[in-house]
């Protein structure tokens, strides 16, 4: 039997995506340009006896979807920079608290209002630093439609294992674009379920580090009762100031990510084995990149494409690797340098790093990138 | 009636972090006073905080406890009653954690008209900051910052309840501890959003501020300010002047509650579910 297929644009492939990970609570506030999913999910949870709310603003949604999983949900909520940049004191909590939970920010310009209906990638900073404090951070940045549908069901696999909030940042033209989509069957794709107490009540701790760094989480209602807060807790999840324990869980909530990011760090390598230059890109501009590293190609320059799939853990140890063996590296971002950060320190000044960063709206052109390959000598 | 305190007082959590003369105490009185008569079962029971020193009442109740953050106590609630339709859910906090930062979540509450009850102690202060003022101090009076008299007008939170379309308000007092176990009582068997506002009193950041000598002044005002919602019907506007109205305030049967709404717009997705 044939696949299902269908014509789908990055959001509502999304949606779908959240549906096939059994995502079964979502809370959402409308926002261009992500406001799709939200729109589907209203739709197709209601049939599977999952809940839609639409709350009354984006700190609200968030703040539903935490007291959703808490009572055993599996949870989802959308927005867009001005969105995330509310929830970020609640992206925090769930941080702190170890909630599992999946945020889907479509990336716009900004700062503040910027361009709703324009793309940029100017969020990735915000994913990993937007909320105060030390924390675990994950996020994946797909650049198809395909993608961004199993992008977002590896998001929940990688909450429910590492009990801790995961982004998933396609920019705007990733979220609006129409694709060709191929749905996966049931069973074909992985789907990680929330690792549960196997104690009685009375012997559970939410935050029981004998269990190792990710404590089984039971949910609200199912016949266990423990305190959660936002304050820095204890194992038994009440509030502590006492320093050697503040320390150890501190180190221990970002350490779930740090300790395991060979599982989590994902990406794409392109005509790499002998590459002189390498491209690196991510989300929608990575189409360009691939483009114009085929024409680089056809005139004889060895360029090659490394393709971040996970922007958070940073590819690091690949990275360091690249920079190497190549002569130089060049990054295309929709942001005025946000990537090449993070490519300038693991480069440790061995290659030149050469950006170009567009913030008005536009899509980064195969020929600006071309025209930057050449410039690597 | 004899009530079981220990049973619902978390082993070990005690003495809690109120000063002498605080209110908030005989509000988690009452409160255990409420669940013990209704006799709830912990593990299907959860009480839900924002920030502040009302907020911290949560982790002495041995049940599912959510101490969220500021302001956020009714929209994580929102969460967690959704996914648990079946849960008892009950939501705590002080006036400025739930008039102001938190003052949208608590209004969109009030008109979804989901069924929990929210009890909020209204002290007109923000006493875990240090007595700044909040939007329930009265006008003229002397918080950390407002050294020459609060310019704001305050809010009526039963009035905001009642005008945002919660299904039942109450209001008691801390004097009138008797009192607050049966309006809670009541809020809780209520079908909808409920809320009971408690005035009490911070005599550390805002008594001292305000020129009251002494705890018992300040409890003494509370017996003085309230007037049950009955006796009211007999007295004239002079006489009611600066009074305060307490008891059940509002009652509406008739409002369709949110989770049995939703439960139809399942049954109407899945009935065209093809």
């Amino acid at each position: 039997m044939s696949k299902k297929v269908a014509f789908l644009q990055g959001n509502e492939a999304a949606a779908h995506g959240a549906l096939y990970a059994g995502c079964d609570f979502f809370a959402g506030y409308p926002i261009t340009p992500s406001t799709e999913v939200s729109e589907v999910l209203s739709l197709e949870l209601p049939k599977t006896g999952g809940k839609f709310l639409q709350m009354e603003d984006e700190i609200a949604a968030m703040a539903a979807i935490l007291g959703g999983a808490l009572a055993g949900g599996k949870v989802m909520t959308s927005t867009s920079g001005p969105g995330l940049s509310l929830k970020q004191e609640l992206i925090g909590y769930g941080c702190i608290a170890e909630i599992p939970c999946v945020v889907y920010n479509v990336m716009r310009g900004g700062p503040s209002t910027g361009m709703p209906t324009g793309p940029s990638q100017s969020d990735v900073m915000c994913a990993k630093w937007g909320t105060h404090g030390d924390h675990p951070a994950i996020c994946l940045v797909p650049a198809s439609v395909q993608e961004t549908y199993e992008e977002v069901i590896r998001a929940f696999n990688l909450a429910e294992k590492y009990r801790t909030p995961v982004m998933v940042m396609p920019d705007e033209i990733v979220a609006h674009m129409r694709e060709r989509i191929v749905f996966p069957e049931p069973g074909e794709i992985e789907v990680i379920p929330r690792k549960t107490p196997t104690v009685p009540p009375e012997k559970y701790k939410p935050y029981d580090t004998s269990f190792g760094d990710v404590p089984p989480l039971a949910a609200f209602g199912s016949g266990y009762k423990f305190h959660v807060t936002g304050l820095n807790k204890m194992q038994d999840g009440f509030p502590t100031t006492k320093a050697e324990i503040v320390q150890a869980e501190e180190e221990r909530q970002v350490r779930k990510v740090d300790a395991n990011i060979d599982d989590i760090v994902t990406f794409e390598e392109y005509l790499l084995e002998d590459a002189d230059v390498v491209v690196v890109a991510y989300g929608s501009t990575s189409r360009s990149a691939r483009y114009a590293v085929n024409i680089a190609r056809e005139q004889g320059i060895k360029a090659g494409m490394f393709r971040i799939k996970t922007f958070w853990p940073f590819p690091d140890k690949q990275i360091k690797a690249l920079a190497g063996k190549v002569k130089g590296i060049v990054i295309p971002e929709m942001n005025l340098g946000m990537c090449s950060l993070e490519l300038e320190r693991c480069a440790q000044g061995k290659v030149p790093v050469l950006g170009i960063f567009r913030v008005d709206g536009e899509p980064i052109n195969p020929d600006q990138i071309l025209d930057k390959i050449k410039e690597v000598k | 009636m004899a009530f079981d305190y220990d049973k619902w007082i978390r082993p070990g959590k005690l003495p809690h972090i109120w000063c002498p003369g605080c209110g908030h105490g005989i509000v988690m009185k009452g409160l255990i006073r409420a669940m013990d008569t209704l006799q709830l079962k912990k593990e299907e029971t959860a009480v839900v905080s924002g920030i502040g020193c009302a907020s911290r009442l949560p982790g002495y109740i041995d049940c599912c406890t959510l101490h969220t953050a500021h302001g956020r106590a009714a929209a994580f609630a929102t969460g967690v009653k959704m996914a648990r339709p079946e849960m008892n859910v009950i939501l705590v906090g002080g006036d400025g954690d739930g008039t102001a930062i938190g003052g949208n979540h608590f209004i969109h509450a009030c008109r979804r008209n989901i069924d929990m009850t929210y009890i909020i102690m209204n002290n007109y202060i923000y006493g875990m900051t240090g007595g700044q003022f909040s939007p329930c101090t009265p006008t003229g009076h002397k918080a950390s910052t407002t050294p020459y008299g609060n310019p704001d007008p305050g809010f009526d939170i039963a009035k905001l309840a009642i005008g945002a379309g919660a299904t039942f308000v109450a209001r008691g007092t801390a004097f009138h501890a008797n009192q607050i176990d049966k309006l809670i009582v009541e809020a809780i068997q209520h079908k909808g959003f409920s809320v009971v506002e408690i005035l009490d009193d911070c005599p550390t950041t805002y008594g001292r501020r305000n020129k009251f000598k002494s705890v018992i002044e300040m409890m003494n005002r509370l017996k003085e300010v309230a007037v049950p919602v009955k006796a009211a019907e007999k007295m004239t506007a002079e006489q009611l002047q600066g009074k305060v109205l307490t008891g059940v305030l509002y009652k509406d049967e008739t409002k369709p509650e949110y989770i049995v709404e939703y439960a139809k717009v399942i049954e109407r997705a899945q009935a065209v579910k093809k």
